[in-house]
């Protein structure tokens, strides 16, 4: 996958995310508002493909999962963070967004042109010829991922068990 | 070997005799609490389109308590949508009777021991119970209800002890304030924390509670007490079956040979009021370090303010006293429970006759929902565990997180304020 990067700095949480007030509507209403409170042309200027890069423990607060089905809905690709917060984390894989965790982003600006190698474990800005490396995700998780998420997941092991085949 | 507590919960689940720290494993629900915004609405869709039922509707408790009192049409809309399927999906439900966190021990639904999941960030709160409990999100949730379990990567612990005692007017509230400014809103590293010690042994179970509920803005996964006397006299009360299994919870402990990720140290007897100034818990500092601060509202609120003994704390300070001018105080009891317990011993007379108004037993503004939401500018101190800039209102808003005493005291003086000096029960009038 490859995109332009929207950096933010640490400890995003999932009120700005998601905000409470616009919770009881839809996902596309509150998609609206994502990142509002720290950057409110956000929603507006992400184009699907786009990466988002942040500092340290992205996502804290809720576990509302619409903080990561938002990202999702406007097309962001995947996150990179120095350290997610838990649960932000598991919702984040469930829904099928890749949230990959980075030693170092100090040589991440916001619109650099980068490129998402999952297999390989790698992040490459492009211009600057610069490569990040990603921890790898475990087996579980990149399973879950390659199937699109927790239900898709799901759906495909109840599939198989009614199939009488052994699940997972 | 030796264990934490948290290995030998997750172990007991994960049917293993031991469980390493960092290691995979899938474990069995004992049991699956949801509340009505995380629930039903979003679960329902993602059941029918699996395909499959519950795994064991015995093992599910549903709590209304976010869109309670349902003051708008679509809250109105949701909660009577969380009625239907707790009708047809046939599972315990607690409709409008408080805050999920407080209901469910409340209701004897938990026992040391247990691996319990919540579709709420506040979930830890179990912990209090020496239930391993961990909140998750709602897709992760409709998975658990389909299958009865979950994969967990196995924590490592973070030992946090506080030796001595609490001194006067300081509470469970404060302690976390600290610890949040001390360790950090990642401090936790979504491990697990347990709190030892001997200020913990003295502490009540809804004291515990805000303890372990907080572990959440440590950033940790869950926030353990190991079970004792008090835990098991809390669980008597509320009627829950406890019988001959007093006995297994004396295993239920961390073994003085577990390898920890950390062991913190700390003196409660040293600890004074904290308050966190806006928009971060771990903004925390001692109440008398805070420049003066003028408040227009403060809030009583929520799972880790707003309990009976909250309340009743809360109340020694108004006692006798009025709001200053120009302060709005707002109390919503954290369970009907607790607000029927604390009206027939007068203590919600002691709010009313102060001028508060009284809000219903749910969530409100700490998660952000409701009528009542802060406005453009205003500076509110509240009981809450969170101040994320906008969570509680207007992003203009600022909100100061302190005790159910601090926000008393507050609420009298017209600006921040030390609550050691309203404890008029101590001879020197203030």
């Amino acid at each position: 996958m490859s995109g332009r990067v929207f950096l933010f700095g640490d400890d995003i949480d999932t009120d700005q995310l998601a905000p409470g007030q616009y919770m009881k509507g839809g996902i596309e209403m509150l998609s609206q508002h994502c990142l509002e409170p720290v950057r409110p042309d956000f929603a507006a200027s992400v184009r699907p493909g786009d990466i988002v890069v942040a500092g340290r423990n992205f996502g804290m607060g809720s576990s509302r999962e619409q903080a990561a089905e938002a990202l999702r809905h406007l097309g962001v690709a995947a996150v990179v963070a120095r350290s997610f917060a838990g649960i932000f984390y598991r919702n984040a894989i469930n829904l099928g967004l890749p949230a990959l965790i980075a030693e170092d982003i100090a040589g991440i600006c916001d619109g650099d042109a980068v490129e998402i190698d999952l297999e390989a474990g790698e992040l490459r800005l492009q211009a600057k010829r610069k490569i990040v490396k990603l921890e790898p995700l475990p087996d579980n998780l990149k399973r879950m991922l390659a199937d699109g998420g927790l239900v898709a997941h799901l759906k495909k092991r109840f599939t198989a068990e009614r199939n009488g085949e052994t699940g997972q | 070997m030796a264990a934490t507590l948290a290995q030998k919960i997750i172990a007991r689940a994960a049917g293993r005799e031991t469980v390493t720290p960092g290691v995979v494993v899938t474990a069995k629900v004992d049991l699956a609490m949801i509340h009505d915004s995380g629930g039903p609405r979003r679960i329902e869709p993602i059941l029918r389109d699996l395909g499959v039922s519950l795994w064991d509707r015995d093992k599910v408790v549903l709590i209304s308590d976010h869109f309670v009192p349902g003051d708008t049409d679509e809250g109105a809309r949701i909660l009577e949508l969380t009625r239907q399927w707790a009708a047809e999906r046939k599972v315990a439900f607690h409709d409008g009777q408080g805050i999920c966190h407080v209901v469910l021990p409340e209701r004897g639904h938990l026992k040391p021991g247990m691996f319990v999941v919540g579709g709420d960030s506040h979930s830890p709160t179990g912990g209090a119970f020496g239930a391993y409990m961990f909140g998750i999100g709602a897709t992760e949730m409709a998975g658990v209800l389909a299958t009865g379990e979950i994969w967990i990567k196995v924590p490592e612990t973070i030992l946090i002890e506080w030796q001595n005692r609490l001194s006067d007017a300081v509470t469970a509230k404060d302690m976390m304030l600290a610890l949040c400014g001390r360790l950090g809103m990642d401090g936790g590293q979504y491990q697990a924390v347990e709190y030892t010690g001997e200020a913990i042994a003295a502490l009540s179970m809804q004291e515990r509670m805000t303890l372990s509920n907080m572990a959440a803005e440590l950033g940790a996964q869950a926030g353990l007490i190991a079970p004792d006397a008090t835990t098991a006299s809390y669980l008597e009360q509320t009627g829950a079956n406890i019988g001959p299994s007093v006995d297994e919870w004396q295993g239920l402990r961390t073994d003085p040979e577990a390898t920890l990720l950390a062991h913190h140290v700390f003196d409660a007897a040293a600890l004074e009021p904290q308050v966190a100034a806006p928009h971060s818990p771990a903004n925390s500092a001692p109440v008398g370090e805070v420049p003066e601060t003028r408040v227009d509202v403060a809030y009583i609120g929520a799972c880790t303010g707003a309990k009976y003994e909250d309340l009743k704390r809360a109340a020694a300070i108004l006692r006798g006293r009025r709001l200053a001018s120009g302060v709005e105080l707002q109390v919503a009891p954290a369970s009907r429970r607790d607000q029927d317990r604390a009206t027939a011993e007068g203590i919600m007379k002691v709010f009313e006759d102060a001028g508060a108004k009284i809000l219903a037993n749910a969530c409100g503004i700490c998660a952000g929902y409701g009528a009542n939401r802060l406005g453009e500018n205003v500076t509110c101190i509240s009981s809450t565990a969170r101040n994320f800039k906008g969570r509680m209102g207007a992003p203009s808003s600022k909100v100061w997180l302190a005790s159910p005493l601090t926000v008393a005291a507050s609420a009298v003086a017209g600006r921040i304020a030390d609550p050691r000096e309203f404890l008029s029960d101590r001879g020197n009038s203030a």
